[in-house]
């Protein structure tokens, strides 16, 4: 049987489509029947962006804010290194006024206010710069919630969300956390980190995903409901007009950091 | 034969490279990988109630795909529950789930993957179970 190129080109060409057809058709089945087991946990707590405001007169001395960072610290097994600042890893930290809210310095402002340890965390911005520089989309922002996320199995330790970053809220692991976390007092449910990724807060993501708010705020209405103050930190949605979250910005005054970037921080500060 | 010395040299040389790991390891072939599934969490479950999220040949040929499926989902989509074919549901979670019935490490995921020299990272930030000593 002889064929010319024209007959050739012919039947390549249908068996290639045939070919591709076949195969994505396979796939969507597959996709289908693995879609279909399953579901989000009937007892996790939803939003459309989760936000947090911090009331700043209820962080007066250094122990108030302790309280919250140990509370982090110790469910996500956030390793305290000591021996060189630049290894320290920080998923809530405390900062001056100046570091804080820079551009905003004023000589004469009251004393309190200049030297107010100010409590930080990722901002879970709206437009978060860490993700448009990540290369693997590590870090991500969740559509469902608005969380930025990291996913730890997929960053290769770039460190451009580091330099993205205009908070500074993430870290960098220069060493293996696992010596620098105590074994006793570790939390077994929640994994840690190795050497070479960037961590930062996740919200609590996974208290969230169990109904639980995130650790430092479960702290925080612990203290105050000791004090029978309000708490210091109020968690919510910020796109349902019924939260406490939204609630609070209706009625007082409060600022964010660098809104200036462009980059839609979702954490309040009243001053 | 040209060089006829230096290619049998090589040649038994060469010979006695390729036959040295048989000679090593004596002949004998490897002990056969057997994972251990008594662990005193799976022993206290009613014998009825002793099974795995899927069966066990699934598990044992799709288990590295299952792991990678459960961490996307919880971890990029936020999704948590696992509905297996029993209609059973489970918390995706590695470290909550799978090692709190399988809380033998050694004696279960690290016998097949010495074995198969395999060497997955999941205990360089998961936390293994503690093993107790049998």
């Amino acid at each position: 049987m002889s064929m010319d190129r024209r007959e050739f080109i012919k039947i390549a060409g249908i068996s290639s489509l045939l070919g591709l057809g076949g195969v994505s058709g396979v796939g969507a089945i597959k996709g289908r029947v693995e879609a279909s087991q399953i579901k989000k946990s009937p007892e996790a707590l939803q939003a459309k962006r989760w936000a947090m405001v911090v009331d700043m007169s209820k962080f007066k001395t250094e122990e108030d804010y302790q309280v919250c960072i140990d509370a982090c610290h110790r469910v996500h097994n956030v390793p305290h290194i000591t021996d060189n600042p630049k290894h320290e890893i920080k998923w809530l930290w405390p900062d001056t006024y100046e570091h804080s809210f820079p551009g905003n310095e004023d000589e004469y402002r009251a004393d309190k206010y200049q030297h107010m340890p100010f409590l930080l965390l990722c901002n879970h911005c709206d437009n978060p710069p860490c993700v448009r520089v990540c290369p693997t989309q590590a870090t991500f922002k969740r559509k469902s919630d608005g969380i930025v996320m990291m996913d730890m199995h997929r960053c290769i330790g770039c460190r451009f969300c580091m330099a993205g970053c205009p908070y500074g809220a993430r870290s960098f692991n220069y060493k293996d956390p696992r010596p620098y976390i105590d074994e006793s007092t570790q939390n077994p449910e929640f994994p840690t980190r190795m050497k070479g990724v960037v961590e930062k807060c996740t919200f609590c993501y996974e208290r969230l995903a169990h109904g639980l708010e995130p650790a430092c705020v479960e702290a925080a209405k612990e203290v105050a409901a000791k004090k029978g103050t309000t708490p210091g930190l109020v968690f919510g949605d910020l796109e349902d007009p019924n939260s406490e979250v939204r609630k609070i910005l209706s009625e007082r005054f409060t600022i964010r950091r660098k809104p200036d970037l462009g980059t839609g921080p979702s954490v309040y500060y009243i001053i | 034969m040209y060089n006829g010395a230096k290619i049998i040299i090589g040649l038994i040389i060469f010979l006695g490279l390729v036959i040295f790991p048989f000679i090593y390891s004596g002949g004998k072939a490897t002990a056969k990988p057997d994972p251990k599934v008594d662990t005193p969490e799976i022993l206290q479950l009613p014998e009825n109630e002793r099974k795995c999220v899927e069966s066990k040949e699934y598990m044992k040929k799709e288990h590295m795909k299952m792991l990678n499926e459960w961490r996307d989902w919880v971890v990029r989509d936020g999704v948590t529950v696992y509905v297996s074919t029993s209609g059973k549901e489970y918390n995706m979670s590695l470290q909550n789930t799978c090692m709190k019935c399988h809380s033998n490490k050694e004696k279960f995921c690290d016998e097949c993957h010495n074995y198969t020299a395999v060497n997955p990272y999941c205990w360089d930030c998961h936390i293994k179970p503690k093993e107790k000593e049998s």
